[in-house]
């Protein structure tokens, strides 16, 4: 089996890679591209993201095909693939980070700024919180709620339909941190930086 | 709920661990992977590496250092220590680091900062921040402490988070291997100025040291270093004891 992160420079990605070889060992083979025709060959797609909403929109653009490749990956074809951080966050039809920036549309709903309720809550959210499973993900497979995962992010994802929520975090509201609609996975947090129970995830994506 | 977080620090110097963890059953006390997973194994929530290499020539160690630990390491990894330019963060970065924290440079050129939070984004720009009093305010030192800029520690705070810092280390330099605590009024002021996470570091004796940084100096981390390199405490025995006075803490 093929898994492909895709390497858009979107800022630092050694720890998704890293994570994903650590797990893989010699079963999976992990390719890091952003080539299209690897891609579209893969099994299993991996969209990482840092930085800003359009940064990262932004990078998806700058090479050619590639938005059109990934569509054909998970909408036409509809094999898995794993958003992580602002890798989630463009599924979302539109974001305002920067300035209002338009995502993938994979996933009804929008991207805005976590509410700091006056400076309350300090933005970026940043460190280990308890995440709230809402429905059985296959990726949550073995993990008990209530499991701690790593954030670092300042905007969250609103989608549209409540079904596809597959966990929340608690940060000024109820944040949605997990989604899953069909083969399409998304997760706010870092599964790459949430230790053991983190890697745990990552298995359960490669095993799907 | 979101958790206060425990770093322990590391110094690293030529690519060995110099200050770490001095268990008689470790079978290299200088590995910086064994160290890491020692630190990570007992619940550590993130691991911070502080490169003291002084010489330029032995500079690049810290890059096969990081690049071997992170590969092995599946918490957070901060790296700093002589980091001057946006280049040297891309480098840290591309060798596995999540962090980059950034000292000196930031003071005598910002845009350091503001540069480096646009291009890699601001979740892994922290800027560290030496602070010593000096009669009613805090004053800014840089190179390792040795000079004194003048500068306005929690104004230069604010400058920071609006270049685009994601986090403050700030260590108190009179309290710095002291052990008698963190500098609790330098930290408050300083997390009140700032709504960005502010990591509290220097003088840490005992457990109650960080209970009262995150209490009443409001950080949302709290780093250490001696306690935990001479075996004094366990990571897992500093969160148990945060746990049991009320403190959010990730177990």
């Amino acid at each position: 089996m093929n898994v492909t992160i895709v390497d858009y420079n979107s800022g630092n990605i050694s720890s998704v890679i890293n994570s994903f070889k650590e797990v893989a060992k010699d079963k999976v083979n992990i390719d890091v591209t952003s080539d299209l025709n690897k891609i579209k060959s893969s099994d299993k797609v991996v969209l990482p993201g840092q930085g800003s909403f359009k940064s990262c929109v932004d990078a998806l653009n700058n090479i050619s095909g590639l938005v059109d490749t990934l569509n054909e990956f998970a909408i036409n074809n509809k094999k898995p693939l794993l958003g992580i951080c602002v890798g989630l966050q463009m599924f979302a039809d539109v974001g305002f980070e920067e300035t209002e920036t338009k995502g993938l549309s994979w996933i009804s709903g929008k991207v805005s700024k976590i509410d700091n309720q006056n400076g309350k809550y300090k933005l970026p959210h940043i460190g280990w919180n308890e995440i709230n499973i809402t429905k059985d993900s296959k990726i949550f497979k073995g993990i008990k709620n209530k499991s701690h995962m790593y954030f670092v992010h300042s905007y969250e994802f609103v989608p549209e339909d409540k079904n596809v929520i597959s966990a929340t975090t608690d940060y000024s509201s109820n944040i949605v941190c997990s989604v899953e609609k069909e083969n399409i996975f998304g997760t706010q947090f870092h599964p790459e930086k949430s230790d053991k129970i983190g890697l745990k995830i990552i298995n359960n994506f490669i095993s799907l | 709920m979101l958790k206060n977080r425990i770093i322990p620090c590391l110094d690293v110097k030529n690519g060995r661990v110099v200050k770490g963890i001095n268990f008689v059953d470790l079978q290299d006390a200088g590995d910086p992977v064994e160290q890491v997973k020692i630190y990570s194994d007992g619940g550590a929530d993130e691991i911070c590496f502080l490169d003291i290499t002084a010489s330029n020539e032995n500079r690049d160690t810290i890059y096969d250092v990081v690049e071997k630990t992170s590969k092995k390491c599946f918490v957070p990894l901060t790296v700093g220590g002589g980091v001057r330019s946006v280049e040297d963060i891309n480098k840290l970065l591309n060798c596995g680091a999540d962090k980059v924290s950034i000292n000196t440079a930031a003071v005598q050129n910002p845009e350091v900062v503001l540069e480096s939070s646009k291009k890699f984004g601001s979740q892994c720009i922290v800027v560290a921040i030496d602070a010593k009093k000096n009669g009613d305010k805090w004053e800014i030192f840089t190179h390792g402490g040795r000079n004194n800029t003048g500068t306005n520690a929690i104004e230069f705070a604010k400058k920071m988070e609006d270049s685009g810092a994601g986090e403050l280390l700030v260590t108190s330099m009179d309290r710095d291997g002291t052990q008698v605590g963190y500098d609790i009024e330098l930290m408050s002021k300083i997390s009140s100025k700032v709504n960005i996470p502010v990591i509290a570091s220097g003088g840490v004796g005992n457990l109650d040291h960080l209970v009262d940084g995150i209490k009443l100096g409001n950080a949302s981390a709290v780093l250490a270093a001696s306690i935990f390199h001479y075996g004094k405490y366990s990571v897992k025995e500093a969160k148990e004891y945060l746990d049991l006075k009320g403190i959010p803490v990730r177990i």
